[in-house]
């Protein structure tokens, strides 16, 4: 291949050109007669294991959601393809207030996509930590299904769509953030 | 195969997750600190982007491959409802640092303990599922 192109490829991408990259495919999706929505994803699941049986809101056709698991097994390869797009133990160039931040919290200096202390393979040595992952799954899984969406189908197709549910909704996800960041990360982490 | 080209566009997303950061713990963390521009300007380009395409889509009455006039629903307003199911999103949001895409992005990208916290998320799902009325 073009070594050029690659050169490209394998160099951080600026917000700009990611954001409209983002954007068409969410139009893409729609072009295809499908919405942008990935969160819905785990209630597809949950049906297909048969939990529509005993609870009606996952009694519908979820066969009809297939191609949205196929997107889903398609962001696992891409993420393995992405992978191999960047330079080994590739770390994002962040702010020197964040580095600041996290030496306060007990994290060591930024390396790779997420600190190994809260998502790297040592973990599953730690009961602490998974039983913190496990909640953060947990509210990511009950809060999408509640408000009905996640970044991909409030944030991006909501907002571009222009419903105000969705800015509400985009309201919420910042004011958890928030709290998170501030207000319970700084006394959990240095717990862990 | 139908479904071929969900597969490929589901690839480009993971690579273009990967390639944007906006898979990274730490450019979540940067986010809700207010310590760089990078994910508002992914998110805002983004909504822009879709919301140029969306108004040139209705205007010209285009139709998805199906042949139906594009349309997407509008929302039903409430409030309680996006608040607090989006506030008790955020919550995971920011202690994760992944939204439900990057879970799986980041799976493939080789962070194991993602499995933990796709599974958790499964469990979550149900257990609204459960609870709601």
């Amino acid at each position: 291949m073009n070594t050029k192109l690659i050169e490209i490829l394998m160099a951080p991408w600026p917000w700009y050109i990611s954001g409209f990259l983002i954007g068409l495919l969410m139009l893409g999706l729609v072009f295809l007669g499908k919405t942008f929505a990935f969160s819905s994803n785990f209630r597809t699941i949950c049906a297909a294991c048969g939990a529509g049986k005993f609870i009606p809101f996952f009694d519908f056709d979820w066969k009809s959601q297939i191609w949205n698991l196929i997107f889903l097994l398609g962001a696992i390869l891409g993420g393995h393809l992405g992978m191999h797009l960047q330079p080994e133990a590739f770390t994002p160039t962040l702010s020197a207030s964040l580095s600041n931040d996290l030496q306060a919290m007990g994290l060591e200096a930024p390396q790779g996509m997420h600190p190994k202390e809260l998502l790297g393979a040592e973990i599953w040595n730690s009961p602490g930590k998974i039983l913190v992952l496990i909640l953060a799954g947990f509210f990511i899984g009950f809060g999408t299904r509640y408000a009905g969406g996640c970044t991909s189908g409030h944030a991006i197709t909501g907002l571009s769509n222009l419903q105000l549910p969705s800015l509400i909704a985009v309201m919420g996800f910042f004011i958890g953030g928030l709290v998170m960041t501030h207000f319970i990360l700084p006394f959990i982490l240095p717990l862990l | 195969m139908k479904h071929l080209k969900y597969l490929i566009l589901g690839v480009l997303f993971g690579i273009i997750m990967v390639k944007s950061e906006a898979i990274s713990w730490y450019r979540i963390q940067e986010m809700f600190r207010f310590q760089s521009f990078h994910m508002y300007g992914i998110i805002g380009v983004a909504v822009a982007t879709g919301a140029i395409g969306l108004w040139i889509f209705k205007s010209i009455k285009l139709r998805d491959i199906q042949g139906n006039l594009i349309q997407l629903p509008d929302k039903k307003f409430e409030i309680q409802r996006y608040l607090l199911g989006g506030t008790i999103f955020g919550l995971g949001w920011a202690l994760a640092g992944s939204c439900p895409g990057p879970l799986f992005v980041s799976l493939g990208y080789g962070y194991s303990p993602m499995i933990l916290l796709i599974v958790s998320a499964i469990a979550g799902t149900w257990a609204y599922g459960f609870v709601r009325k």
